[in-house]
This record gives structure tokens, C-alpha cells and sequence, in this order.
């Protein structure tokens, strides 16, 4: 099979036959890629619902020089050879990517300064990238009555812009999928149904696979924010899992353990509940080193390697 | 040699006239300028009976300020401490509990909340950087003290008190947009 030629905001890549634009632009990376707030490489079947991906093909191959009538979201469309795709060149892709983080955000609450997400918050990104200053609408946000998924997960229904991530995770992962999407259109929620408490040994990747702040840890809830912690590989001697994590450190306390996430801030691996939860004793980890993070990062802002907690600021005499 | 400057002057050592030796004339002359700064203006004022007039946006002693019906707008989000150069600030947040939201605004607050005024540099980056309208730096002084210990300041000393009376006004702080964005709905912060 020969490999297509695709030319996306003027780079040109060699990929094979099926490739998605997502995937030819992730070849390339850098700038060229388009953002992903639903798309997931690992979870099959993932992608076309948020949009934010969308964009221009302007050349639909060598045979059909054509361009396609609309936008196409790069995550769920194969390249044609000879494709021309613009994803930051296109006025059009980056006006619409205005108008689609404006749509994310219109149920989505402005409490970031609460949020446990807030510092790795993909929305945060796009917004802080794509976001309008403030919003056009004057119309309450849509709220949802707390629902209690575990002992582990806290729900934040009001923060989800119901991507699926979780539910393919819990499909893709685990035998027996306790909790979906419940209720249509607006109504739409996150939810076990007959109040069923989530407790399969996976069950803790929802948090790292959700894009927002909808899932996150109970055991770290507001102990820290993202970036006053340290980030550090780490391992251990799993049964259930491969043990490969990152810990997240603040002085010689460890706060949250996650799976270790790429640049796409995608799981390398799945980790199992045990790991996650259950040891935050730095005696139960091998440290392997610190955890590369983007330099344009605010958790790299932390400077607080030394100071824990209050009353540490001034040395005793 | 170039000078740089043409204010240098050519020094000798000519012998002193009779006049400049009995150094009279000198210290009359010199006397003379000092007693003219007697009756001129005074350039300094007795500081604890009159006070300076302090700018509108003078930087000194924060405050954490409550809202209209008493609650505390720290959410302890973090921010001031990651802006704040001089790292002096430090906090614990903590989840409020039910029955609890006549005392803090949001369902996170700071349980603790330190601000070390050794370190302070009163910049005023924890007040740009804060998100809730939280905590502002006021026209008051940071007293002195005999000790280190009691240069850090806790929650006791920054929160204003609850009776309205007693409020720290920061009105003159507040611009604009700052105003423009407590006033309209659609800035509203999430409930």
C-alpha cells in the first residue's frame, strides 16, 4: 500500500492509507495539530462529538481538487492523497474554533479557582487560547443536583461537556459498565442509574481520561492545587496493573497518584484503582525522576519546592 | 586628557590671604545659611499626632474581604501564592461543610491563609491575580514588632471583621471594570 501524501498548514507528511487528519497532524506536531476535547487515540470509537478539531480541507485530493463545502472534524476524517488540510492558516477554522469553545462554555461554571482540574484543565486551555473575554449569553447555566458515583470519584455534573470519554473507557476497560449517560439533549448527565457506586479496580482512569474537571480525585480534592505539587515518575510492584505512574508531590507527602499522560495529555497506560488510591506513602513507590512538563505550563510555574505549609514561610529561632 | 564632563575644576595650592586664614568670614558665612532654615518651610512633620496624606492606592496591610452578607470570598484558588514573588503567601484550603454557607461563599475556602509581611514586598500581585475580589492591600501600615513570629499574619489578622460598621472600605481601589464587573450579571461568578 503506498503511502498518501498529505499537506497540512503547508507541511507535508507521508501517512498510510485510513489515517485520520488528527493522527497525519499528531505525525507532524507542533502547532499544526488541532485541539481534541473528545477524541481519544487509545479509546476506539472516540472523537466527533465537541468539534473543536474542526477544520478546512481545501484540496479534497489529487483526483478532486475540489475543496469540501464545510469544515470536517480532523479527528473522524481519513486523508485522501494529495489532501490540503489548513488547521491555523484558515481564518474560517480558527473564527469557528472561537464560536465552538463558546458553545463548550456555555454550561460550563467559572469555577476554575475551585476546580481540583484547574492548571490541567484541557477547556481551560482551549478557552485560554480560543475563548471570547466574556460571555454573550444571559442565561443561567444549566445545574444538576450532586449525585454520589463512589468513594473514590467525585461527580461534578455542572462541569461536563459530555465527551464520553468515560463511558468508552468503562466499556474498552472493564467487563461491566455500571455508569452512562442518562437523560437526553439538555437533560443529558453522567450517572449510575440506580445509584450504584462505581468500584471496578479501573475505575479510577475515568478521572485521568476526562478532559475537565467532572471527574476528579476525592482523595486529593482541594488538598492542593496542580501546581504547588510535584510531579515525578514513579513505579511500583503491581499485580493487577504494570505499577507505572506519576506521583504528584508536595514535600515528602504524596498527594495524588496518576497514570503517566503524553503531550496530548493521553494515558500512556491504565492504572489500576489499588495504585491510585491506596498508596501515598513514598516508601511504596520507586521514583524514577521528575516528570518532564511543558515549560509554558503553570504547573511548572511552582517554585515551592522547599516551603510545604503555613508557618514554614519563616525559619524557627 | 578629554573630560567627560566640563564641571571639573583646576585645583591649587595658592597660599590663603590674611582673610581667608582667620576663617571669620567663612563660619559667619556658613552660620548664615544654617539660621536661614529656620524660618523657611519645614520639610518633615511629627508622624504620630499628623498624619501624610496616603495615596488613594497606597500598597500596604492586605485585607480578605467578606461579601455583602458576611460570607469570605477566598475560594483559596492559589493564585496570589503563585504570583506573589516573594512567596509569602500560604494556605490550606478545605471543603465547607453543610450549614456552613452563611460563612464562606464558594464550597472551597481557606482553612488557612498566611501572608509572611517579612517577606511581603507589597507589589500587589496577589490583588491583580485574584480572581474573587478576595484580598486587597490597603492604606494601612504593617506595625512593628519585637519579634519575627508575629510578622506572619493569619487569617485572624487579614479577614475584615463581620460588623458592617467595622468593614475596610476599598472603594478607591476599586476601577472601573472592577465595578462594572460586580454590577452586571452576566460577569456574575457561578453560584
Amino acid at each position: 500500500m503506498p503511502l498518501l501524501k498529505v499537506t497540512i498548514d503547508t507541511i507535508e507528511v507521508e501517512v498510510e492509507a485510513g489515517t485520520t487528519i488528527m493522527n497525519a497532524a499528531r505525525q507532524i506536531g507542533g502547532s499544526v495539530v488541532p485541539p481534541a476535547m473528545c477524541y481519544y487515540s487509545k479509546l476506539e470509537g472516540s472523537g466527533g462529538k465537541c468539534r473543536t478539531c474542526l477544520v478546512k480541507v481545501s484540496r479534497s485530493s489529487s483526483k478532486d481538487i475540489r475543496p469540501l463545502p464545510k469544515l470536517v472534524a480532523a479527528c473522524r476524517t481519513a486523508v485522501q492523497d494529495g489532501m490540503v488540510v489548513q488547521n491555523t492558516t484558515s481564518p474560517e477554522v480558527m473564527e469557528s474554533r472561537q464560536a465552538i469553545t463558546e458553545f463548550l462554555l456555555l454550561n460550563h461554571p467559572l469555577d476554575c479557582p475551585v476546580c481540583d482540574q484547574a492548571g490541567e484543565c484541557h477547556l481551560q486551555d482551549l478557552s485560554y487560547e480560543h475563548g471570547l473575554e466574556d460571555t454573550n449569553t444571559v442565561e443561567e447555566r444549566r445545574t444538576f443536583e450532586p449525585v454520589d458515583i463512589g468513594d473514590y470519584i467525585k461527580l461534578h455534573m455542572n462541569r461536563c461537556i459530555l465527551c464520553y470519554r468515560c463511558v468508552m473507557v468503562a466499556d474498552q476497560l472493564t467487563d461491566k459498565r455500571v455508569h452512562g449517560v442518562l437523560g437526553r439533549g439538555d437533560h443529558s448527565e453522567i450517572g449510575t442509574h440506580i445509584s450504584k457506586a462505581i468500584d471496578n479496580d479501573f475505575s479510577g482512569n475515568m478521572i485521568d481520561v476526562c478532559p475537565v474537571g467532572a471527574l476528579t480525585d476525592k482523595t486529593f480534592r482541594f488538598k492542593s492545587r496542580v501546581w504547588f505539587t510535584k510531579p515525578l515518575d514513579a513505579h511500583r510492584e503491581c499485580p493487577t496493573c504494570s505499577g507505572k505512574t506519576a506521583i504528584w508531590m508536595k514535600g515528602s507527602e504524596i498527594l495524588r497518584v496518576t497514570g503517566r499522560k503524553d503531550k496530548y495529555g493521553e494515558l500512556e497506560e491504565y492504572i489500576c484503582n489499588d495504585c491510585r488510591f491506596h498508596h501515598k506513602d513514598a516508601s511504596d513507590w520507586i521514583i524514577e525522576g521528575p516528570r518532564a512538563i511543558e515549560r509554558h505550563s503553570v504547573i511548572s510555574q511552582n517554585h515551592y519546592e522547599k516551603l510545604k505549609t503555613p508557618g514554614t514561610t519563616e525559619p524557627e529561632f | 586628557m578629554q573630560m567627560l564632563t566640563d564641571r571639573s575644576k583646576v585645583v591649587s595650592d595658592k597660599k590663603m590671604t590674611f582673610m581667608e586664614r582667620i576663617y571669620i568670614p567663612a563660619i559667619v558665612k556658613g552660620m548664615f545659611i544654617t539660621l536661614k532654615h529656620f524660618f523657611g518651610k519645614k520639610t518633615t512633620i511629627s508622624y504620630p499626632e499628623q498624619k501624610r496624606e496616603f495615596s488613594k492606592v497606597y500598597r500596604g496591610q492586605h485585607v480578605l474581604k467578606r461579601d455583602d452578607i458576611g460570607r469570605e470570598r477566598c475560594t483559596a484558588c492559589g493564585l496570589c501564592a503563585v504570583a506573589c514573588p516573594a512567596e509569602a503567601i500560604t494556605m490550606i484550603a478545605a471543603e465547607r461543610k453543610p450549614g456552613e454557607e452563611n460563612l464562606y461563599r464558594e464550597e472551597k475556602y481557606a482553612a488557612v491563609y498566611e501572608i509572611n509581611m517579612l517577606r511581603c514586598i507589597f507589589c500587589g500581585d496577589c490583588e491583580d491575580a485574584c480572581p474573587k475580589e478576595a484580598i486587597f492591600l490597603t492604606d494601612r501600615i504593617v506595625a512593628s514588632q519585637y519579634k519575627r513570629k508575629p510578622f506572619i499574619y493569619g487569617k485572624d489578622m487579614l479577614v475584615e471583621p463581620l460588623d458592617p460598621s467595622k468593614r475596610i472600605d476599598i472603594s478607591a481601589r476599586q476601577t472601573e471594570n472592577v465595578n462594572k464587573f460586580k454590577l452586571e450579571k452576566r460577569f456574575a461568578h457561578n453560584k
